[in-house]
């Protein structure tokens, strides 16, 4: 029954059916349990929430991983599984304290003020769940007085700023001003993307890490997650 | 099965009605009046013997003025096929060409001198020995029977490839005038399984030529039924002149019932009048007289209305293809053959660059575009041809074949329509309801249906330009690809039948 339900997940976060009506990639799925209604199913058969994140939800993502370094999955394939795996993340997320498993941390992310452009920061948004972690999404044109009090309350790992716009990067080392004089900035990664971002202009406001696309903002909250815990 | 090619649903045409009316009329006029002056006595007798006048001139060569009259044309164009079918050893890979359909070929050719080889010698920077670049350097030479096999060989694995034109002229010391046709009807037939096209060296050869094809067919009626040949023939010398060795090679195809193009290729400023108006009514004059000759010699002949119209160059008085005219006056011919509601063999894709790079790029892709989005039916010249038609590269072909790949995509029907408009407002209110707001969800099918173009498959990292370099692997990787040559038993029919054939194309006596 357990590996049942686990390969099963496993499978659906690689077909990247969040629910039922999901089509994912083979015909023929529509109508069968998807990786939320998977997940459920699990918790109420007793399943292991830790055997659900890292054989099921992890297993699955490793697969896809590869299959897109195959050039088999393409970008939009990718953040189908993660956004199924962000769903399954959120039914887990209220377990999770009274069970063994570690969760991996939080992170607050915004489009820094006056700038409207999303994009990309609800991709990395999708893929940090994916990856999961538990992401707190501002939005965007996000004052800097605002993202400064999410951090204090939040209290995450992470914080992320995006900006599309030269004229808004700028915005990004406002945030990071107002956490030092505040003295939040020692509990608080920050780490800063967007196209006109680059990792000069990332070290030159102070902020931890640099994100050229989403895959490696993921990549760079892992690497700094790991430091932090060693 | 036939091939698929490029469905031009909304063919693109300059022309006004009146106005192809108007080269029409034209083109009327100049066969009643001066009408064509022919250097073939059996041309002249088949068309007098049909009511044209006719009238000996005097001169160095014997020679005749004859006048068509338009009765004569009207009733030629009558019993001409609409729908021509060019077979092929694979017939999988058969043309179907309707006059009324803009159904687009895409096919090589034409058949080059020169074989343009290329090669990435490795560059040094001066001022840092650990910097090294790759250039493409491009060696022009005489083309061989083997490149001829080569070229034949990729363009079998080209995708976008419809049907094969020899694209280099075969000039090993071995291949004579009397050899030239078997050889390169067997190498281009013995590495390519798509339709084979191709001009006569010699008319002695046809009858070799025609028994080749109805070997690997396999017989006289299978090849009635599934013409793997077909002939192009440029019997009219513009201006309005019928030459005496070529029509006499037409005469004895169109007695043979094969598929056939009447092709005229005059030059805007020496052979044809610089004005569109003059060049069009001429060349709709002179590839309407072949194709009356052709139905005259045996009604129902399958003709292609070739079309080969160029602008001179002001510099050279050479030929122009990668001119702005040379496309506006074959997408006239593309109307005026679909006005006639013959199928149309047209030209693009050439450039008036010596070697693949900025300029042939934009030629070339500036005239595939615009004349495939004409329709013509048969769209020749298009792959690897460079200096004024004179030069073929593989290397060029390849990324042609990437070109006509976009060009396709572009020219696909769109597809909106009730019941797709209602699948789309449904997604656009479910992406709005939700926070992130993207439709990315809604890709995935549409990635893997097919309707989402592909990247440029040769595109470079960073700030290299790596497009040659990459489409000269690509080469590699197709030349390395078997083909299904002509099998064992048919191959030793053909060596023991046909004389001439080098016996070094016989792939199944080698290192014997």
């Amino acid at each position: 029954m357990t590996e049942g339900i686990i390969s099963l997940i496993r499978e659906n976060v690689i077909q990247g059916r969040i629910n039922k009506n999901d089509e994912g990639m083979d015909e023929g799925m529509v109508g069968q349990p998807g990786v939320t209604e998977l997940v459920e199913e699990a918790l109420t058969s007793g399943v292991s929430i830790q055997d659900v994140i890292t054989k099921g939800l992890s297993g699955g993502m490793n697969v896809v991983g590869q299959k897109f370094e195959a050039g088999e999955y393409f970008i939009p394939d990718m953040l189908a599984s993660a956004q199924a795996v962000g769903a399954a993340m959120e039914i887990l997320e209220p377990y999770l304290a009274g069970s063994d498993v570690n969760a991996k941390g939080k992170i607050i992310v915004a489009t820094v003020k006056e700038d409207l452009h999303d994009i990309g920061k609800n991709i990395v948004s999708i893929l940090l769940r994916g990856a999961g972690y538990t992401v707190k999404d501002l939005g965007h044109n996000v004052d800097t007085q605002v993202i400064v009090d999410a951090v204090r309350e939040e209290k995450p790992q992470f914080l992320g700023l995006s900006a599309l716009l030269t004229s808004t990067m700028a915005r990004m080392a406002d945030v990071i001003q107002m956490l030092e004089e505040k003295g939040l900035r020692e509990q608080v990664k920050v780490i800063v993307g967007g196209a006109p971002v680059s990792e000069e202009f990332a070290k030159s406001i102070g902020a931890d890490g640099y994100g050229a696309d989403g895959f490696q903002a993921v990549a760079v909250v892992e690497t700094l997650s790991s430091s932090t815990e060693s | 099965m036939s091939r698929k090619g490029i469905l031009v649903h909304r063919p693109y045409e300059r022309l006004p009605r009146e106005q192809v009316e108007l080269i029409h009329q034209a083109s009327m006029q100049i066969l009643s009046d001066p009408g064509l002056i022919s250097f073939n006595r059996k041309a002249v007798d088949i068309l007098h013997s049909h009511g044209a006048a006719v009238e000996s001139l005097t001169g160095d060569h014997q020679s005749w003025q004859v006048k068509i009259p338009e009765q004569l044309v009207l009733k030629a164009l009558d019993t001409a096929p609409k729908t021509v079918k060019l077979g092929a050893r694979n017939p999988d890979n058969t043309l179907i060409m309707n006059g009324d359909e803009p159904r687009v070929y895409l096919i090589t050719g034409s058949e080059t001198n020169i074989w343009l080889d290329v090669a990435f010698p490795t560059y040094v920077d001066k001022n840092d020995s650990s910097r090294e670049i790759k250039i493409p350097e491009f060696k022009p030479r005489r083309g061989t029977v083997d490149d001829l096999c080569q070229s034949a060989h990729v363009c079998e694995h080209l995708e976008m490839v419809d049907g094969y034109i020899r694209t280099v002229n075969i000039q090993d010391r071995d291949i004579t005038e009397e050899n030239k046709d078997v050889n390169k009807f067997f190498a281009s037939l013995n590495n390519n399984t798509k339709h084979f096209m191709s001009g006569l060296t010699t008319l002695k050869q046809l009858d070799n030529v025609v028994r080749m094809a109805e070997l690997i067919a396999g017989g006289k009626k299978a090849l009635e039924d599934n013409p793997i040949i077909s002939f192009i023939t440029c019997l009219v010398k513009s201006p309005l002149q019928f030459v005496d060795d070529t029509t006499d090679t037409f005469i004895e195809v169109c007695r043979r019932g094969l598929p056939v193009v009447v092709s005229s290729s005059p030059q805007a400023g020496t052979t044809a009048p610089i004005k569109e108006a003059g060049i069009m009514a001429q060349i709709n004059a002179e590839v309407l007289a072949g194709i009356t000759l052709g139905q005259l010699v045996k009604s129902g002949t399958p003709v292609l209305y070739g079309s080969v119209p160029v602008r001179a160059r002001m510099d050279t008085l050479g030929d122009s293809y990668g001119s702005v005219e040379t496309s506006q006056y074959n997408i006239d011919c593309a109307q005026m053959a679909r006005f006639y509601s013959l199928p149309n063999y047209s030209t693009s894709g050439v450039s008036d660059s010596k070697i693949p790079g900025q300029q042939s790029s934009i030629e070339r892709l500036f005239s595939d575009i615009v004349v495939a989005m004409s329709g013509p039916q048969y769209l020749h010249c298009a792959f690897g041809l460079l200096d004024c038609n004179s030069v073929f590269c593989l290397l060029q072909a390849v990324l042609d074949d990437a070109h006509f790949k976009m060009i396709k995509f572009f020219l696909q029907q769109p597809r909106i329509d009730q019941s797709e408009m209602e699948a789309v407002l449904q997604q656009i209110r479910n992406v709005v309801a939700t926070p992130q707001k993207l439709y990315i969800n809604y890709i995935r099918p549409v990635l893997r249906s097919g309707e989402i173009s592909g990247v440029y498959p040769f595109e470079g990292s960073g700030e290299r330009d790596d497009v040659f370099e990459l489409a000269y692997e690509r080469m590699k990787e197709l030349l390395a690809k078997p083909v299904e040559h002509i099998d064992q038993e048919t191959t030793a029919r053909i060596f023991e039948e046909i004389p001439g054939i080098l016996p070094r194309l016989n792939i199944y006596k080698r290192g014997s």
